[in-house]
């Protein structure tokens, strides 16, 4: 039976990391209504710039002057993963989600013989892939001292991808992160990147064929999709933020009540333990009075 | 004058969204204006300074680099990569367009895309010296 002394230091040392998850869960919460307010801000160039995408990939679609980002090497056989995740713990099972999935799928990938490349962006994940994955992760990206994720940060990502792919390094790039859907929901979603994927035009859309390109459409095409990758990495870093501050949140809240829950059940025990002691004490002296 | 819809954003945020008269596109091949039912165009932007004239009138000039405007029967569509209010363009953001430029032509392999960088250099410069003054 522990002594009353150490069930009050129990006790206090509970309320201090209650107060501890308390604060994280307000500051989680400040810091995601900004993240969403910048992921949202994010959102029209992202549309607008699919829109374009779109309307240029229909034309070039299928003839020898489609360029690499988007018909693909006509192979599958280096695959390119990026991993982007938290640079911080105690966010519940963020970073481990999206982990997760990445290591499934680099290890179907790699049963499948196929050579897998990662670039880890986020401390986080670069710990939990590295003992597994040592020989795999070719960079690590550290976004450390970075407090809001602008779009320079993601541009050097994206071109650090470019310059690979031009090198030949990889066929087919994947960009793993977790889109953003409530504070208790938050998906690992697995985006392939290169070759692009265009998404079907609906025909609603109304007659666009009639463009003109200046100057013509393979340029345009040659400098819009590696700033599409850009635009790729830095949607899914923003979604990535927002979705960790909301995952920390929920985190922090599950813990403050754990902690509140123990120490009402370490409060009955310590009050318990109190009356118990009081009444040992009393039988000892009736049962000395009655002796006499 | 009736007006039309233009957009301008950059990956950051949406800078303007509302009805204009007339917007002033730097474009790779040339400056070009855009008024209401323009033919369908899609263009490249280079450094340059873009204008519009919003439906009170009044004129806005911003610094723009790296995009495409985007013109089409529901208006114009401007991305950016960098937009930045002329009044706003301080010496050190100038300093880094010229950095930025100056890499390029020190990167630049073919003899066009050298050729393409030192006339983005210069026109990075001028504009350098006509904002000032």
């Amino acid at each position: 039976m522990p002594s009353l002394k150490d069930l009050r230091t129990r006790i206090s040392s509970v309320k201090a990391t209650q107060k501890i998850t308390k604060a994280m869960q307000m500051v989680a919460a400040a810091k995601l209504r900004r993240a969403q307010a910048a992921a949202e801000a994010a959102r029209p160039y992202a549309l607008r710039m699919n829109s374009v995408l779109v309307n240029l990939a229909e034309s070039v679609m299928g003839t020898p002057a489609a360029p690499k980002l988007l018909s693909g090497t006509g192979s599958d056989k280096t695959h390119l993963l990026i991993v982007c995740t938290a640079e911080r713990g105690l966010c519940g099972a963020f970073n481990s989600s999206i982990a997760r999935l990445a290591r499934e799928k680099a290890l179907a990938l790699m049963a499948e013989g196929k050579v897998v490349k990662i670039i880890c962006v986020g401390k986080k994940g670069n710990d939990l892939l590295k003992r597994q994955f040592a020989k795999e992760i070719i960079e690590f990206v550290d976004l450390r001292s970075v407090r809001y994720i602008g779009f320079e940060n993601a541009d050097q990502i994206g071109r650090s991808i470019i310059a690979r792919f031009e090198n030949g390094e990889f066929d087919v790039a994947t960009l793993f992160y977790a889109r953003f859907k409530s504070v208790i929901q938050q998906f690992p979603t697995a985006l392939q990147i290169v070759p692009a994927v265009v998404p079907v035009k609906d025909k609603s859309a109304g007659a666009s064929a009639a463009y003109e390109y200046e100057p013509d459409e393979t340029t345009i095409l040659a400098s819009l999709l590696p700033r599409n990758i850009s635009m790729q990495v830095f949607s899914a870093l923003l979604e990535n933020a927002a979705s960790e501050q909301g995952a920390r949140m929920s985190a922090m809240d599950s813990a403050t009540r754990n902690a509140g829950d123990m120490i009402k059940k370490q409060t009955i025990k310590y009050n318990r333990q109190r009356q118990a002691n009081i009444t040992k004490e009393l039988i000892e002296i009736i049962s000395g009075a009655e002796a006499l | 004058m009736a007006g039309f819809a233009f957009e301008l954003v950059s990956p950051e945020k949406l800078l303007f969204s509302g009805d204009v008269e007339e917007v002033v596109i730097p474009g790779t091949e040339g400056d070009f204006a855009v008024l209401k039912d323009h033919a369908p165009v899609i263009s490249a932007l280079r450094p340059g300074v873009l204008s519009y004239k919003d439906s009170k009138g009044d004129k806005q000039t911003l610094f723009v680099r790296g995009g495409f405007a985007d013109v089409s029967s529901v208006g114009l569509i401007v991305l950016a990569e960098l937009a930045v209010p002329v009044a706003d363009m301080t010496d050190v953001l100038f300093d880094a367009e010229v950095k930025l430029a100056s890499d390029e032509l020190q990167a630049a392999q073919s003899e066009d895309s050298r050729r393409l960088a030192a006339e983005r250099l210069a026109q990075i410069e001028t504009l350098r010296g006509t904002i000032r003054h």
